[in-house]
């Protein structure tokens, strides 16, 4: 392996911050690069609606600063990050896409965000999203669409598409986005990189501007699922400003690169985390689900083993269901990646078996009741009185309400709407309430079904990006973009999209592996497995020399 | 006047809804401070203020001070969960305020009112948050037409308690009673200063009426604006007037949302039933289920200080201990009337008034002690409630040894009354030993003899009033006293001087 392979803007996150942490190459030239790459990318893309060159440049300088002294600038050392920009950055403008927020410079930054930066991370910028996260291409945005950039015609997905399409092109090493039905999934999975939901309560929510409280979680994104599991180490954590925070304990920068659990078995990590896991799952899996949460008090435990052994893991005796009720609903040629996913799997001695959960066909329908309903609350403190957009009018009254006329979009109002009705007096119980009786049905069949396998296994999304536009017009089957990953959502539960080849039209294809409640040590065994026996996927080509170049670090090392 | 006669043959119903702000450090979320009267905006963070991506923490304090009230007011107190009550308003922040709905930390309990005996039922006392304040500005503070509106965010989050009467109350008078009992109850246990007069005891009346003897409630009209315990009786008092008199004349109480203008002294309608708003409760995402368990009820109960009820009962048994008095005449006091409206002992009504009084005041521990320390209940509680109670942050810090001890003083006839006093408004000036203070003031208990000769002298100096007391006008006893008194510049005893004047008259 030659030292300054693929660096020019297509570092892996810990290859790259052990060669900053070296002094290999300095953080400010990693992060210069970087920011070139946005100058000449982002104007055909539209990923970034922020970039912040000049505290880009100077966290970067301190990084150098602290190797220099010999110190270790932490797990992320030098790395390049983009961030949603539903996620509060103190200082620096976060809008949520929306005409409500723009140029609102919170004087906060989210507890997600602080953590990027003690560990070393370099924030170059905020990242296009749709209006407070709601679709599925990015294309509600008030600062218009992002583009594919496998094809410049086609969306990223969304609605964190800015976050996704910023790490396929090579803008950023790994990016931070955030998932209420499939926001970080389905947009990885439509740009070939790999996107994280972790569970419920392991990531702090405080400073995740919100959409669907119960459903919210933040989660990363990389060009590999090692990067995705390092830069889920460093957000994870109990965060006593959250409430429904898990109290689960890391114990700080060694946790990634250190293995601390000498009972991993030959029949692989899963299983012995599983059995390790077990006794809790039921309680948190309870925990999220809204409704009927329990008191949070899982105590302590440690997930932060995302080692090479995690992601080395054999998966034999691994026992991985097919869900049958998402294949049934996606395209043919997405469905054939996922089956030949699960014969790759399968050769490599997992137990590959077809699985179905009915209940799942209930999971859209009570997702589309659960949240607009908890959007229509969240989005009440939009009344033009203390921050962000207003419009003057006679009086109060109608100053509020032609602020929020004016400030959201024609998507935003209608899960407002939809949310608002679905809790009015009389309705309750029919929609709202139950919906969480579904979520509840839902949460029950899973755990039936984690009796019998370690993950399961789908597509991200039914298809691959589809065109600007198409949908736009559309709600309904723009929904229907999300019904392979809301499941996960609704049970709180961890999720991966993996990149695995392509569809017909040649645009990436994203395979899904889901875990149990706080089953990521599994889903990360797996999803390193698909990742190293996935077809090759070209890097989008948007440089004349084609210079942006990136495979699997993994078949590199072995390459070498 | 028969109550059941007062009101043209209607009995009225109410039910009190009653806020109180918990004297917490910081507010019911956020680390905020919790305090009243600061400069505007000053104790404001992004969770209170509601900014983007900010999120609720509970308090643990105040669901500790919410367990006390629930256990004060003989509820159960349960598992919670926190919903969601949505409705726009500009002193709202997050245009939501976080409340408890189906599955409150308080239910069931009661209350009883001390004088009248009457036990009222607690639906239910659940935590919530308070709002911001707005001010409106020009068009008579209204905010339809205001020029325009100030917003005090500072009490926005601020815990509070709602605590629900079930509708057991028949009178303004039972009202007003039953909202002093219920401050005094919350500022005893140390959860709230429960100041009507600051906002941070607020009172909303259900009112309605129905003929004697029915079942059924009447349409309930609700008061809002509730700023003293006037107010409270003066509102309550003017809607069962204003309902009693629209069923007389044949048409139908409303049922509506009523604001009680001081001023103008009577009720006016805000919104209607079909104006009220759909608040759209739900389950509050953001926060889990607060559960104490039973062994941190239990240890919170084992703490609790003394409800007033208590107070009241224990003062009562030592006074009847002290009195010797069979119990059955005494009866427990705020939980049987019996005694005090039987007229068996007229002393009794007297008696209770005064416990009820003595505890209202806090010197209930003075009482104590004095009556523990061998002086008679008349003259503990006659000392507190007329020189003490006169003074009560002073009469407070007294030590209840050192005003035992004064009491003992004047009633083994060491100082007289007049001197006693005198010795007390000093204790409670610096405080000090009675006996030093006495010494200092010049109050030697005089020679018996000495005093029998200034006795003898004023009979001899006045006889016409010698003889008309000789013949049976008693109360020129009086004379006699203050003439010693004046001679002796208050040394002298009353009672010695009284007792002298019957052995002259043998």
């Amino acid at each position: 392996m030659t030292v300054r392979r693929g660096f020019t803007t297509t570092g892996w996150a810990a290859t790259l911050a052990a060669m900053i942490r070296n002094g290999e190459v300095s953080a400010r030239e990693v992060s210069s690069r970087y920011l070139d790459a946005i100058t000449e990318l982002n104007p055909s893309l539209n990923a970034f609606t922020t970039t912040t060159v000049e505290s880009a440049l100077e966290q970067a300088e301190q990084v150098d600063r602290l190797v220099a002294r010999g110190e270790d600038p932490g797990p992320l050392c030098g790395i390049p990050v983009a961030v949603k920009d539903n996620l509060c950055t103190r200082g620096i403008p976060t809008t949520c896409s929306s005409r409500m927020l723009d140029g609102w410079c919170p004087p906060y930054s989210a507890t997600v965000v602080e953590a990027l930066r003690q560990a070393g991370a370099v924030i170059l910028g905020k990242t296009n999203m749709d209006e407070f996260a709601m679709g599925s291409s990015t294309e509600t945005s008030v600062y218009g669409v992002t583009h594919n950039p496998y094809n410049l015609e086609r969306v990223p997905g969304g609605s964190s598409g800015g976050s996704a399409a910023a790490v396929a092109s090579g803008m950023a090493v790994v990016a931070l986005g955030s998932d209420t039905g499939g926001s970080i999934r389905q947009p990885a999975s439509l740009c070939g990189v790999v996107g994280m939901k972790p569970t419920y309560g392991t990531v702090s929510r405080f400073g995740l501007i919100a959409f669907a409280s119960s459903l919210d979680q933040v989660g990363p994104f990389g060009r590999s699922v090692q990067d995705v599991a390092l830069a889920y180490s460093v957000i994870a954590g109990y965060d006593s400003m959250d409430s429904t925070s898990l109290k689960v304990s890391f114990d700080g920068h060694s946790r990634f690169l250190q293995l601390d659990d000498s009972n991993i078995s030959t029949r692989g990590v899963g299983n012995t985390l599983k059995g390790r896991l077990d006794g809790e799952r039921a309680s948190s899996a309870v925990a999220v689900a809204g409704r009927t949460t329990g008191t949070v008090q899982v105590g302590s435990r440690d997930l932060g083993i995302y080692t090479d052994e995690v992601l080395n893991a054999p998966v034999d005796g691994i026992r991985v269901g097919i869900l049958k009720e998402i294949s049934d609903s996606i395209a043919p040629d997405v469905h054939r990646r996922v089956m030949e996913a699960a014969e790759a799997l399968a050769t490599l001695g997992a137990r590959v078996d077809e699985v179905s959960i009915p209940e799942l066909s209930y999971a859209l329908p009570a997702y589309y009741l659960i949240a607009p309903a908890e959007a229509s609350s969240n989005l009440a403190r939009y009344d033009g009185i203390r921050y962000g957009l207003r419009v003057e009018d006679e009086d109060v009254v109608s100053m509020m309400s032609a602020t929020r006329s004016s400030g959201f979009g024609s998507e935003v109002k209608r899960r407002i709407m939809l949310g608002t009705y679905a809790l009015s007096a009389g309705y309750y119980d029919a929609y709202y309430g139950q919906a969480q009786r579904v979520r509840t049905v839902l949460i029950e069949a899973f755990l039936r079904a984690y009796n019998d396998f370690d993950v399961l296994i789908g597509a991200t999304a039914p298809t691959t990006a589809f065109g600007l536009g198409e949908k736009i017009g559309d709600p309904l089957t723009m929904y229907m973009s999300d019904v392979c990953t809301i499941p996960s959502n609704l049970a709180g539960h961890p999720s991966i999209s993996v990149p695995y080849g392509t569809g017909d039209d040649g645009l990436p294809v994203g395979v899904q592996v889901l875990a149990p409640a706080l089953g990521e040590p599994v889903m990360f065994s797996v999803a390193a497995t698909l990742e190293r026996v996935a077809p090759e996927l070209q890097p989008p080509k948007l440089y004349h020399d084609g210079s942006l170049y990136y495979k699997n670090a993994y078949l590199q090392e072995a390459d070498r | 006047m028969n109550e059941m006669n007062q009101y043209r043959g209607y009995e009225p119903v109410i039910g009190l809804e009653v806020h109180c702000e918990l004297d917490t450090a910081t507010k019911m979320f956020c680390g905020c401070s919790n305090s009243f009267g600061d400069v505007p905006n000053t104790n404001i963070c992004p969770v209170c203020l509601a900014l983007p991506g900010s999120l609720p923490v509970v308090n643990s304090t105040a669901v500790e001070y919410a367990a006390r009230i629930g256990i004060a007011l003989h509820c159960k107190v349960q598992p919670s969960i926190f919903h969601r009550k949505n409705y726009f308003y500009p002193d709202m922040p997050k245009d939501y305020q976080i409340s408890q709905y189906d599955e409150p930390i308080n239910v069931d309990g009661w209350l009883d009112l001390p004088m009248s005996g009457v036990r009222i039922g607690i639906e239910r006392a659940h935590m919530e948050e308070d709002t911001g304040k707005t001010t409106h500005m020009g068009g008579g503070g209204r905010i339809h037409d205001s020029a325009y509106s100030l917003v005090d965010y500072n009490r926005a989050g601020v815990p509070l308690i709602e605590i629900v009467s079930r509708p057991d109350i028949h009178s303004a008078e039972q009202a007003r009673e039953y909202v002093s009992e219920l401050r005094m109850i919350l500022v005893s246990i140390g959860v709230s200063k429960a100041r009507m007069e600051e906002g941070s005891l607020r009172v909303d009346a259900n009112v309605s009426v129905r003929p004697i003897g029915s079942d059924t409630l009447g349409t309930r009209c609700e008061v809002k604006n509730l700023n003293s315990l006037r107010s409270l009786t003066r509102a309550i008092e003017y809607e069962i007037v204003r309902q009693v008199e629209l069923l007389e004349t044949g048409e139908a109480v409303v049922q509506q949302t009523r604001h009680w203008d001081e001023a103008g002294g009577m009720t006016i309608a805000l919104r209607s039933k079909e104006e009220a708003h759909d608040y759209r409760y739900f389950a509050e995402p953001d926060l889990v289920r607060v559960d104490l368990g039973d062994e941190r009820i239990d240890q919170i109960a084992a703490e609790l200080p003394d409800t007033p009820e208590k107070r009241r009962m224990r003062l009562m048994e030592v006074i009847q201990s002290v009195e010797s008095l069979p119990s059955d005449s005494v009866g427990d006091v705020g939980y049987d009337n019996a005694a005090v409206s039987d007229g068996t002992d007229t002393r009794q009504p007297n008696r209770v008034g005064n416990v009820i009084t003595v505890v209202e005041m806090g010197l209930d521990h003075l009482v104590i002690a004095a009556l523990e320390g061998g002086v008679t209940a008349d003259r503990a509680l006659s000392r507190t409630l007329n020189e003490a109670a006169a003074r009560i942050e002073d009469a407070d810090k007294l030590d209840p040894a050192a005003y035992t001890k004064l009491l003992m003083m004047e009633q083994d006839g060491k100082l007289t009354a007049t001197q006693a006093k005198a010795v007390l408004q000093s204790m409670m000036d610096g405080g000090g030993d009675p006996e030093l203070i006495a010494s200092t003031m010049g109050f030697e208990a005089m020679d018996s003899s000495e005093m029998m000769d200034i006795v003898a002298g004023i009979v001899r100096d006045h006889p016409d009033e010698w003889r008309r007391y000789k013949n049976g006008e008693a109360k020129l006893a009086q004379f006699f006293v203050g003439q010693a008194m004046k001679i002796t510049r208050g040394k002298a005893n009353g009672r010695e001087v009284i007792s002298m004047l019957d052995q002259i008259k043998q």
